[in-house]
């Protein structure tokens, strides 16, 4: 499909030499004078002269003569449309700038503008570079003539030019386009245009009535013109009315706030509404000569003319949504119905949002439309505005909300976890009203096992509106539940992965899918198994609430054994710790001490049960021991208060192989945290304890014996552990000489054979002299205490500032002690 | 409104390192909102055009991964449709959304709607409040007129040479980058003038 001959096009475009360049630049410019009728041959090289200078990052400049050749030939309303489309690409490309010298005289042909439009779109620096063309459009615009209509590319352009600056336009031409949208959206004419070929040779055109556009699903236009009307032909006014309709949501998203208007037209306003609320219909569906006889309707004439607007839209998008229920012949209509529901909806919501009294008239119609779409899940994208609108109006009206948000946040995540643009409007549509989903909806947080499909299944693509939801998915009873969710997450796209190969393939079918298939099948086969029934059951819940987790997380874990290589359960595993990351940081500012010592027990316990996805251990223990240290500092007695717990962990070998970093991490804080400064429940014999368990480990792993394998672990775990045992020791001194006879061993263990073939010689010294220093703190007992067991208020800067208790300052007095007068110390 | 629609690569090439996209076509539909607004005005036109440039290679980057993953995820493997299947290739073609915060690359948040078709990409990167059904219509629209129009799927270079029939698309059907709800019949009538202008 890329063809390398492209590349080297590209190439060639790029590398072109200066001369060549100079010359080709020439031979467009003969083309261009020379030519009166101009052919292929400059159609060519205008193509040639685009690539040119479209082709590389860096700008090139035209020769002033050639520039204004090409400007011309834009501004030329006789020329083909080809060289109008060829010219403006080329002069937006390329320098220099053009947009100035093509603002002073514009054309009246709507094609050649919009070309030219487009140039100085693309090269204005500064919103004064726009006003000419805005002036322009805005004559055109004013036209008095009825039966003149201002060129059909008028409003795109001008809709991005307020896009731009909405300063753009004054309060009074802010009127004038406000009055025109409404003439546009709610008067064009419901009959067909002329066919070019109407009036046979038989029939006389001026004798044939033209015929009335269409419904979608073939029915005479029962009302007004809307983009749902089907005819063979479009005037002018129905063009317009399209296009109209395209813009009118970023024109009222611009322009809707009240500026002018005051307060009694507003009333005035509202009292019409109640008294003759459709009057405008009906006068023009009893009426032949349609636009003209609405046009000059008396009731909304008198309205200021962005409220009319406003009217005008409301009553044109009450239309689409009631047309949108017809049944549409073309399957691209049917499609553009649904467009229209969105656009429909959000503008009404956007109107009742400026003036609350359309939300009375709004419901009626919102709801019949909720009620239509609701048990259809073709449907489900138009849904989403729909839930907006109740969102933000259900309580004006005290209309209940409650059975579209359970029907949201309970039907869509599971059953259209896999459809991508779904998943990415509900997600943001949860972004943008979190604040209110949180407050007012109870069903959204409980929902987060089903939110969380989406996550699983889009992976990467979601991950960033996923860590900006999660903390307020995050409340203190489901705060557990939670946190093992993120960590099951892997499973649950595993999960949903089979789920949608089972509903997608035939069984014998399996082996085709790929290479996995004979793995996978395994796995699809325990998902149709009724012993896994109730784990597949669990992982795949809707709402939370039934459980933290379950017991048997190791079988499920088993049974998706074949899935730990499908793209989607990696891409799932390797954004779970940035989540998770997200998750610790928020749980910790809302959790109390009894949260914060399950959050404990989850990480001692989930450390070693994980989907065993290849580094997916190793990534979520490197986030399990970071966070072990904020909890511990948050609330010191939680060790203690864990004891058994962690003295189990600390004291099984095995747990240094499997999980080094989150044991170290563990030894660490053990060792930190287990003093009475922290905690005054802390007692000697939980010390002993504690030691013993400790110093079991570190024996051995530090055994010297000829047979002893290397040791598997990194230098820093055994510094670790050794200064772990000497804090412990410090804080009961009857350990002290257990612990030196310890550490007095090092330095032997160090020197043996297998030690030294795995550790360099570097590491090897660290160690010894770690654990010399360690020793000859000892000796001082209460020097050790102080060192190794400071005050829990260290981390405060006065003890690094003040000279009196500096830490520093102290360090330097007792390493002088230790080290130039070791004559004191005791034998 | 539509910021910008690029056609670019999501196969290997050559002489781009991993992960690059060599972009095909790209329309930038106005400057941005920032630059009239006085930011970034001590910018010459060069620096300006550079930015945007670059702003491009981002988005065609970001999308290339995006397709990649989608389409490591699904485990499809399309089969290579050759000219004339361009129904086939469009129907088997992934697509997917991304949103592009702030200055990421372009100044205001936005949202890269891309449509993968074998070893081409087609994005449109539109504000954030787009009604994005019919983005997603109307750029499914463009794929097909691309691909049939410039015969993408054979091994000519007419997207380099003939992207002025792009430029004649977009002024149709995303005139300004105005997103247009076209029935069948309004469609009908651009084609209609469309093909007048192609079979030039």
């Amino acid at each position: 499909m890329y063809a390398p001959g492209t590349e080297s096009l590209i190439k060639q475009a790029r590398e072109i030499q200066e001369e060549e360049l100079q010359k080709f630049y020439g031979r467009v410019l003969k083309q261009l004078q020379s030519s009166k009728d101009a052919g292929g041959e400059l159609v060519d090289s205008l193509q040639r002269l685009h690539l040119i200078v479209s082709a590389t990052k860096y700008a090139r400049t035209l020769p002033p003569e050639l520039s204004k050749k090409l400007q011309a030939l834009l501004r030329s309303p006789s020329s083909p449309e080809q060289f109008h489309a060829l010219s403006s690409a080329i002069l937006r490309e390329s320098l220099p700038l053009s947009a100035q010298s093509l603002s002073i005289e514009f054309n009246q042909d709507s094609r050649a503008l919009s070309y030219l439009a487009s140039v100085v779109l693309s090269q204005a620096g500064r919103k004064e570079d726009l006003l000419p063309l805005c002036q322009h459009l805005l004559r055109s615009l004013e036209s008095r003539q009825p039966e003149i209509q201002p060129p059909k590319h008028t409003l795109p352009i001008l809709s991005k030019m307020f896009t731009f600056s909405s300063l753009l336009l004054s309060e009074d031409q802010v009127n004038l386009v406000s009055r025109k949208l409404a003439d546009w959206l709610r008067y064009a004419s419901v009959h067909q245009g002329a066919s070019i070929s109407s009036g046979g040779f038989f029939t006389s055109p001026r004798t044939r009535q033209p015929a009335l556009m269409t419904e979608v699903d073939g029915a005479v236009a029962g009302d007004f013109f809307t983009v749902l009307c089907v005819g063979q032909n479009y005037t002018d006014d129905q063009w317009m009315n399209m296009y109209t309709f395209s813009m009118v949501k970023s024109w009222l998203l611009t322009y809707n706030t009240e500026g002018s208007s005051n307060v009694d037209s507003a009333q005035l306003k509202r009292t019409q509404v109640i008294q003759t609320p459709y009057q405008d219909d009906r006068s023009e569906m009893d009426s032949s000569v349609m636009s003209m006889v609405s046009a000059t309707s008396s009731s909304s004439r008198l309205l200021p003319p962005k409220e009319r607007l406003r009217e005008k839209a409301f009553e044109y998008c009450h239309r689409l949504i009631e047309q949108s229920d017809r049944k549409a012949l073309k399957r691209a209509d049917a499609e553009l119905q649904k467009a229209c529901m969105v656009e429909a909806v959000s503008v009404m919501d956007i109107i009742c949002s400026e003036d609350a009294s359309y939300v009375y008239r709004a419901f009626p119609c919102i709801k019949a439309l909720h009620g239509r779409l609701s048990t259809d899940l073709a449907f489900a994208r138009a849904l989403l505005p729909v839930a907006q609108f109740y969102l933000n109006h259900s309580e004006t009206a005290a209309v209940d909300s409650e059975a579209i948000f359970c029907q949201l946040f309970s039907r869509f995540p599971a059953e259209l976890f896999n459809e991508p643009m779904l998943a990415f409007e509900f997600v943001h549509f949860c972004l943008h009203n979190v604040s209110v989903l949180q407050e007012k909806v109870a069903v959204y947080r409980r929902s987060f096992p089903n939110l969380l499909k989406f996550l699983a299944w889009n992976g990467p693509g979601l991950i960033s509106e996923f860590m900006e939801l999660l903390p307020s998915l995050l409340a203190p009873d489901t705060a557990l539940e939670l946190l093992h969710t993120l960590l099951d997450l892997p499973c649950l796209a595993a999960t949903l992965d089979l789920q949608h190969r089972s509903a997608c393939y035939q069984v014998q079918n399996w082996d085709v899918w790929d290479q996995q298939g004979a793995k996978m099948a395994v796995s699809l086969e325990a998902f149709r198994q009724p012993t896994y029934r109730g784990l597949f059951l669990y992982i795949l819940r809707p709402e939370a609430g039934t459980g933290d987790t379950i017991d048997r997380l190791s079988m499920l874990h088993e049974a998706l054994e074949g899935m730990v290589e499908s793209p989607r359960v990696v891409h799932c595993a390797q954004i779970v710790p940035v989540l998770l990351h997200v998750y610790f940081n928020t749980v910790t500012q809302l959790a109390d001490e009894r949260l914060i010592n399950q959050l404990l027990q989850v990480l001692v316990e989930r450390s070693s049960l994980l989907y065993n996805i290849k580094s997916f251990s190793i990534e979520v223990q490197r986030v399990f021991s970071m966070h072990l240290q904020t909890l511990c500092k948050l609330h010191p007695p939680l060790i203690v208060d864990q004891y058994k717990e962690l003295l189990e962990f600390a004291s099984t070998t095995t747990n240094i192989y499997s999980k080094e970093d989150f044991y170290t991490h563990l030894v660490w804080v053990i060792g930190e945290y287990l003093s009475l400064s922290y905690n005054p429940c802390c007692t000697v014999e939980l010390i002993t304890s504690f030691f013993e368990g400790l110093e079991a480990v570190l024996f051995e792993i530090t055994q010297v014996r000829q047979s002893a394998s290397p040791p598997r672990y990194t230098p820093r775990l055994l510094t670790v552990l050794m200064t772990a045992l000497a804090k412990l020791a410090s804080r009961s001194q009857d350990l002290i000489p257990r612990a030196s006879l310890f550490l007095s061993k090092i330095h032997s263990f160090a020197h043996s054979g297998p030690v030294e073939i795995c550790f360099s010689e570097d590491d090897t010294e660290e160690i010894i002299t770690c654990a010399q220093e360690l020793n000859n703190l000892l000796k001082l007992p209460n020097v050790a205490q102080f060192v190794l067991t400071p005050a829990a208020q260290a981390d405060g800067p006065r003890w690094h500032r003040d000279t009196n208790t500096a830490l520093p300052h102290r360090m330097r007095a007792i390493s002088s002690l230790l080290q130039n007068h070791s004559s004191f110390l005791p034998a | 409104m539509v910021l910008c629609f690029l056609i670019h690569t999501v196969c290997p090439v050559g002489v781009l390192s991993a992960g690059e996209s060599r972009i095909l076509y790209s329309r930038i539909f106005g400057q941005e909102e920032p630059v009239l607004s006085g930011e970034g005005r001590e910018l010459t036109p060069e620096q300006r055009r550079l930015a945007q440039k670059e702003r491009h290679n981002v988005v065609a980057r970001q999308v290339r991964s995006a397709v990649c993953l989608s389409r490591e995820a699904s485990g499809s493997v399309c089969a290579e449709a050759v000219l004339g299947e361009e129904t086939v290739a469009l129907g088997e073609a992934d697509s997917g959304v991304l949103s592009l915060g702030p200055g990421e690359p372009f100044a205001r948040q936005s949202v890269a709607l891309w449509l993968g078709v074998q070893a081409l990409a087609f994005t449109l990167v539109c504000q954030p409040y787009e009604n994005l059904l019919l983005a997603e219509g109307t750029l499914h629209k463009l794929a097909r007129y691309c691909l049939e129009e410039l015969r993408l799927l054979g091994l000519g270079s007419e997207v380099l040479l003939k992207s002025d029939r792009v430029d004649a698309l977009l002024q149709r059907l995303l005139p300004h980058g105005q997103l247009l709800f076209l029935n069948h019949r309004f469609a009908q009538n651009m084609d209609k003038e469309l093909s007048s202008y192609m079979s030039k």
